[in-house]
Protein backbone atom coordinates (compact mmCIF):
# COMPACT_ATOMS: atom_id res chain seq x y z
CA UNK A 1 0.00 0.00 0.00
CA UNK A 2 3.02 2.51 0.57
CA UNK A 3 4.32 1.92 -2.55
CA UNK A 4 0.45 2.37 -3.74
CA UNK A 5 0.84 5.88 -2.19
CA UNK A 6 4.38 6.83 -3.64
CA UNK A 7 3.55 5.81 -7.38
CA UNK A 8 0.38 8.25 -6.87
CA UNK A 9 3.04 10.94 -5.67
CA UNK A 10 5.20 10.23 -8.72
CA UNK A 11 2.14 10.79 -10.56
CA UNK A 12 0.78 14.55 -8.96
CA UNK A 13 4.36 15.19 -8.77
CA UNK A 14 4.80 14.89 -13.15
CA UNK A 15 1.91 16.28 -14.17
CA UNK A 16 2.80 19.39 -11.65
CA UNK A 17 6.39 19.54 -12.72
CA UNK A 18 5.40 19.85 -16.29
CA UNK A 19 2.72 22.37 -15.52
CA UNK A 20 5.34 24.30 -13.81
CA UNK A 21 8.39 23.94 -16.40
CA UNK A 22 5.81 24.52 -19.34
CA UNK A 23 4.91 27.98 -17.37
CA UNK A 24 8.50 29.12 -17.03
CA UNK A 25 8.92 28.18 -20.83
CA UNK A 26 6.28 30.80 -21.36
CA UNK A 27 7.49 33.24 -19.19
CA UNK A 28 11.05 33.13 -20.44
CA UNK A 29 9.88 33.19 -24.34
CA UNK A 30 7.95 36.73 -22.56
CA UNK A 31 11.13 37.81 -21.73
CA UNK A 32 13.12 37.19 -24.38
CA UNK A 33 10.65 38.60 -27.14
CA UNK A 34 9.94 41.60 -25.66
CA UNK A 35 13.94 42.31 -25.33
CA UNK A 36 14.06 41.29 -29.06
CA UNK A 37 10.85 43.54 -29.86
CA UNK A 38 13.04 46.36 -27.94
CA UNK A 39 16.10 45.46 -29.43
CA UNK A 40 14.18 45.66 -33.37
CA UNK A 41 12.84 48.86 -32.74
CA UNK A 42 16.37 50.74 -31.71
CA UNK A 43 17.55 49.15 -34.84
CA UNK A 44 14.65 50.69 -36.70
CA UNK A 45 15.10 54.06 -35.35
CA UNK A 46 19.00 53.83 -35.63
CA UNK A 47 18.20 53.04 -39.28
CA UNK A 48 15.76 55.83 -39.86
CA UNK A 49 17.87 58.88 -38.51
CA UNK A 50 20.89 57.44 -41.08
CA UNK A 51 18.61 57.35 -43.52
CA UNK A 52 17.28 61.30 -42.55
CA UNK A 53 20.73 61.98 -42.20
CA UNK A 54 21.76 60.91 -45.48
CA UNK A 55 19.28 62.64 -47.56
CA UNK A 56 20.14 65.78 -45.77
CA UNK A 57 23.62 65.62 -46.79
CA UNK A 58 22.53 64.93 -50.52
CA UNK A 59 20.36 67.88 -50.39
CA UNK A 60 23.49 69.98 -48.94
CA UNK B 1 -9.02 43.31 -21.32
CA UNK B 2 -7.29 40.21 -22.37
CA UNK B 3 -4.82 40.65 -19.36
CA UNK B 4 -7.58 40.83 -16.68
CA UNK B 5 -8.93 37.82 -18.66
CA UNK B 6 -6.14 35.65 -18.46
CA UNK B 7 -5.64 36.44 -14.72
CA UNK B 8 -9.00 35.81 -14.03
CA UNK B 9 -8.93 32.56 -15.83
CA UNK B 10 -5.65 31.74 -13.74
CA UNK B 11 -7.35 32.57 -10.32
CA UNK B 12 -10.02 30.38 -11.48
CA UNK B 13 -8.71 27.58 -12.36
CA UNK B 14 -6.00 27.58 -9.07
CA UNK B 15 -8.60 27.69 -6.75
CA UNK B 16 -10.62 25.18 -8.60
CA UNK B 17 -7.87 22.54 -8.54
CA UNK B 18 -6.65 23.67 -4.86
CA UNK B 19 -10.51 22.55 -3.68
CA UNK B 20 -10.14 19.69 -6.26
CA UNK B 21 -7.31 18.28 -4.20
CA UNK B 22 -8.94 18.71 -0.85
CA UNK B 23 -11.49 17.16 -2.41
CA UNK B 24 -9.59 13.81 -4.07
CA UNK B 25 -7.67 14.01 -0.52
CA UNK B 26 -9.84 14.22 2.52
CA UNK B 27 -13.34 13.54 1.03
CA UNK B 28 -13.07 10.50 -1.47
CA UNK B 29 -12.43 7.43 -0.28
CA UNK B 30 -9.71 4.96 -1.58
CA UNK B 31 -10.87 2.67 -4.38
CA UNK B 32 -11.54 -0.67 -2.89
CA UNK B 33 -9.80 -3.17 -5.61
CA UNK B 34 -6.35 -0.16 -6.66
CA UNK B 35 -6.10 1.77 -3.37
CA UNK B 36 -4.52 5.23 -3.40
CA UNK B 37 -3.05 5.07 -6.71
CA UNK B 38 -6.50 5.71 -8.95
CA UNK B 39 -6.39 9.24 -8.14
CA UNK B 40 -4.49 9.81 -10.72
CA UNK B 41 -7.58 9.37 -12.91
CA UNK B 42 -8.13 13.10 -11.65
CA UNK B 43 -5.91 14.34 -13.56
CA UNK B 44 -5.33 11.76 -16.34
CA UNK B 45 -8.67 11.85 -17.88
CA UNK B 46 -9.25 15.49 -17.50
CA UNK B 47 -5.36 15.98 -18.85
CA UNK B 48 -6.68 13.70 -21.75
CA UNK B 49 -10.19 15.57 -22.69
CA UNK B 50 -8.47 18.53 -22.42
CA UNK B 51 -5.42 17.62 -24.79
CA UNK B 52 -8.86 16.28 -27.47
CA UNK B 53 -10.18 19.23 -26.69
CA UNK B 54 -7.81 21.25 -28.04
CA UNK B 55 -6.43 19.13 -30.69
CA UNK B 56 -10.22 19.49 -31.83
CA UNK B 57 -10.17 22.96 -31.91
CA UNK B 58 -6.97 23.93 -33.59
CA UNK B 59 -8.30 21.61 -36.39
CA UNK B 60 -10.87 23.89 -36.85
CA UNK B 61 -8.45 27.00 -36.78
CA UNK B 62 -6.40 25.19 -39.42
CA UNK B 63 -9.42 24.77 -41.76
CA UNK B 64 -9.98 28.62 -41.04
CA UNK B 65 -6.96 29.23 -42.19
CA UNK B 66 -7.07 27.39 -44.81
CA UNK B 67 -10.40 29.05 -45.93
CA UNK B 68 -9.21 32.77 -45.64
CA UNK B 69 -5.50 32.62 -45.39
CA UNK B 70 -4.98 34.46 -42.77
CA UNK B 71 -2.09 34.01 -40.63
CA UNK B 72 -3.81 35.11 -37.69
CA UNK B 73 -5.97 31.62 -37.31
CA UNK B 74 -2.26 29.65 -37.88
CA UNK B 75 -0.86 31.56 -34.82
CA UNK B 76 -4.00 30.42 -32.74
CA UNK B 77 -3.84 27.15 -34.34
CA UNK B 78 -0.54 26.75 -33.04
CA UNK B 79 -0.87 28.22 -29.60
CA UNK B 80 -3.77 25.75 -28.90
CA UNK B 81 -1.72 22.87 -29.82
CA UNK B 82 1.30 23.42 -28.17
CA UNK B 83 -0.83 23.49 -24.86
CA UNK B 84 -2.30 20.51 -25.29
CA UNK B 85 0.16 18.96 -26.40
CA UNK B 86 1.79 19.68 -22.67
CA UNK B 87 -1.96 17.91 -21.44
CA UNK B 88 -1.15 15.18 -23.92
CA UNK B 89 2.19 14.46 -22.27
CA UNK B 90 0.87 14.48 -18.70
CA UNK B 91 -1.86 12.10 -19.99
CA UNK B 92 0.77 9.59 -21.13
CA UNK B 93 3.18 9.86 -18.53
CA UNK B 94 0.24 9.62 -15.61
CA UNK B 95 -1.13 6.69 -17.31
CA UNK B 96 2.18 4.78 -17.22
CA UNK B 97 2.71 5.00 -13.78
CA UNK B 98 -0.89 4.25 -12.93
CA UNK B 99 0.02 1.19 -15.25
CA UNK B 100 3.16 0.36 -13.34
CA UNK B 101 1.00 0.00 -10.16
CA UNK B 102 -1.95 -1.70 -11.87
CA UNK B 103 -1.03 -3.92 -14.81
CA UNK B 104 3.15 -4.27 -13.35
CA UNK B 105 4.44 -2.79 -16.66
CA UNK B 106 5.18 0.73 -17.79
CA UNK B 107 4.10 0.37 -20.99
CA UNK B 108 2.02 -2.21 -23.98
CA UNK B 109 1.55 -1.52 -27.16
CA UNK B 110 -1.95 -1.73 -26.37
CA UNK B 111 -4.26 0.34 -29.15
CA UNK B 112 -5.03 2.87 -26.76
CA UNK B 113 -1.44 3.58 -25.63
CA UNK B 114 -0.31 3.26 -29.10
CA UNK B 115 -2.49 5.27 -31.04
CA UNK B 116 -2.05 8.11 -28.63
CA UNK B 117 1.48 7.64 -28.38
CA UNK B 118 1.43 8.09 -31.96
CA UNK B 119 -0.95 11.30 -31.95
CA UNK B 120 1.95 12.82 -29.54
CA UNK B 121 5.00 12.14 -32.34
CA UNK B 122 2.22 13.52 -34.86
CA UNK B 123 2.05 16.74 -32.87
CA UNK B 124 6.03 16.84 -31.62
CA UNK B 125 6.24 16.70 -35.81
CA UNK B 126 3.94 19.31 -36.47
CA UNK B 127 6.45 21.99 -33.74
CA UNK B 128 9.27 20.45 -35.49
CA UNK B 129 7.76 21.04 -39.00
CA UNK B 130 7.19 24.87 -38.20
CA UNK B 131 10.67 25.47 -36.83
CA UNK B 132 12.11 24.10 -40.22
CA UNK B 133 9.85 26.15 -42.41
CA UNK B 134 10.80 30.28 -42.49
CA UNK B 135 7.88 31.51 -45.33
CA UNK B 136 5.01 32.04 -42.75
CA UNK B 137 2.09 31.14 -45.44
CA UNK B 138 4.22 28.21 -46.53
CA UNK B 139 4.45 27.23 -43.34
CA UNK B 140 0.94 27.77 -41.92
CA UNK B 141 -0.19 25.87 -44.83
CA UNK B 142 1.72 22.63 -44.52
CA UNK B 143 0.91 22.89 -40.72
CA UNK B 144 -3.05 23.08 -41.28
CA UNK B 145 -2.88 20.13 -43.14
CA UNK B 146 -1.48 17.94 -40.42
CA UNK B 147 -3.48 19.21 -37.73
CA UNK B 148 -6.07 18.14 -39.63
CA UNK B 149 -4.16 14.42 -40.15
CA UNK B 150 -3.12 14.39 -36.34
CA UNK B 151 -6.97 15.12 -35.73
CA UNK B 152 -8.19 11.90 -37.30
CA UNK B 153 -5.67 10.26 -35.13
CA UNK B 154 -7.80 11.90 -31.86
CA UNK B 155 -11.06 9.72 -33.21
CA UNK B 156 -8.95 6.46 -33.19
CA UNK B 157 -7.66 7.07 -30.24
CA UNK B 158 -11.27 8.32 -28.26
CA UNK B 159 -12.75 5.40 -29.82
CA UNK B 160 -10.04 2.76 -29.92
CA UNK B 161 -11.13 1.69 -26.13
CA UNK B 162 -14.69 0.74 -27.51
CA UNK B 163 -13.59 -1.16 -30.90
CA UNK B 164 -10.47 -3.11 -29.02
CA UNK B 165 -10.82 -4.38 -25.46
CA UNK B 166 -7.49 -5.31 -24.64
CA UNK B 167 -5.42 -3.88 -21.71
CA UNK B 168 -6.56 -0.22 -21.25
CA UNK B 169 -10.00 -0.49 -19.36
CA UNK B 170 -12.61 0.07 -21.34
CA UNK B 171 -15.07 3.53 -20.60
CA UNK B 172 -15.92 4.24 -17.27
CA UNK B 173 -17.32 7.94 -17.23
CA UNK B 174 -21.22 7.87 -17.44
CA UNK B 175 -21.32 9.92 -20.32
CA UNK B 176 -19.90 7.39 -22.60
CA UNK B 177 -21.84 4.66 -20.73
CA UNK B 178 -19.05 3.71 -18.64
CA UNK B 179 -20.96 3.43 -14.96
CA UNK B 180 -17.90 2.21 -13.78
CA UNK B 181 -17.54 4.92 -11.15
CA UNK B 182 -19.56 6.01 -7.91
CA UNK B 183 -21.23 9.33 -8.81
CA UNK B 184 -19.60 11.04 -5.47
CA UNK B 185 -15.66 9.58 -7.38
CA UNK B 186 -16.71 10.61 -10.40
CA UNK B 187 -17.80 14.34 -9.80
CA UNK B 188 -14.02 15.47 -9.25
CA UNK B 189 -12.83 14.27 -12.25
CA UNK B 190 -15.42 17.13 -14.09
CA UNK B 191 -14.51 19.32 -11.73
CA UNK B 192 -10.64 19.06 -12.56
CA UNK B 193 -11.88 19.33 -16.10
CA UNK B 194 -13.33 22.83 -15.69
CA UNK B 195 -10.69 23.92 -14.13
CA UNK B 196 -7.58 22.23 -16.47
CA UNK B 197 -9.73 24.17 -19.32
CA UNK B 198 -9.78 27.41 -17.60
CA UNK B 199 -5.65 26.79 -17.01
CA UNK B 200 -5.04 25.86 -20.84
CA UNK B 201 -7.36 28.86 -21.66
CA UNK B 202 -5.17 31.29 -20.13
CA UNK B 203 -2.33 30.02 -21.42
CA UNK B 204 -3.06 29.75 -25.05
CA UNK B 205 -4.26 33.70 -24.71
CA UNK B 206 -0.71 33.87 -23.20
CA UNK B 207 0.58 32.21 -26.26
CA UNK B 208 -1.45 33.57 -28.73
CA UNK B 209 -0.03 37.15 -27.57
CA UNK B 210 3.02 36.30 -27.51
CA UNK B 211 2.66 34.90 -31.39
CA UNK B 212 1.03 38.42 -32.47
CA UNK B 213 4.74 40.27 -30.48
CA UNK B 214 6.75 37.57 -32.68
CA UNK B 215 4.85 38.58 -35.99
CA UNK B 216 5.71 41.96 -34.93
CA UNK B 217 9.10 41.76 -34.30
CA UNK B 218 9.42 39.57 -38.00
CA UNK B 219 7.42 42.23 -39.33
CA UNK B 220 9.85 45.27 -38.09
CA UNK B 221 13.25 43.29 -38.78
CA UNK B 222 12.07 43.11 -42.43
CA UNK B 223 10.98 46.92 -42.44
CA UNK B 224 14.29 47.40 -40.94
CA UNK B 225 16.35 45.57 -43.44
CA UNK B 226 14.49 47.44 -46.13
CA UNK B 227 16.56 50.55 -45.19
Amino acid sequence: MDRNFTYMFYGFTVAWLIVIGYVISIAVREKNLRSELDRVKRLLEDRESEAKQNATTRRV
Amino acid sequence: MRVKLIILLSVLSGSLIAWNLHTMFLSVPDEANQGAIFRIIYFHVPSAITSFTGFFVAMCFALVYLAKRNLRFDSIAAAINEVSLAFATITLITGSIWGRIIWGIWWTWDPRLTSYFICLLMYFGYFMLRRAIDEPHQRARLSAVLSIFACVDIVIVWKSIEWFRTQHPGPVLSIRNGGGMAPGMEAPIWWNLLALLMLSASLILIRTRQQSIQHEVETLRRYAHAF
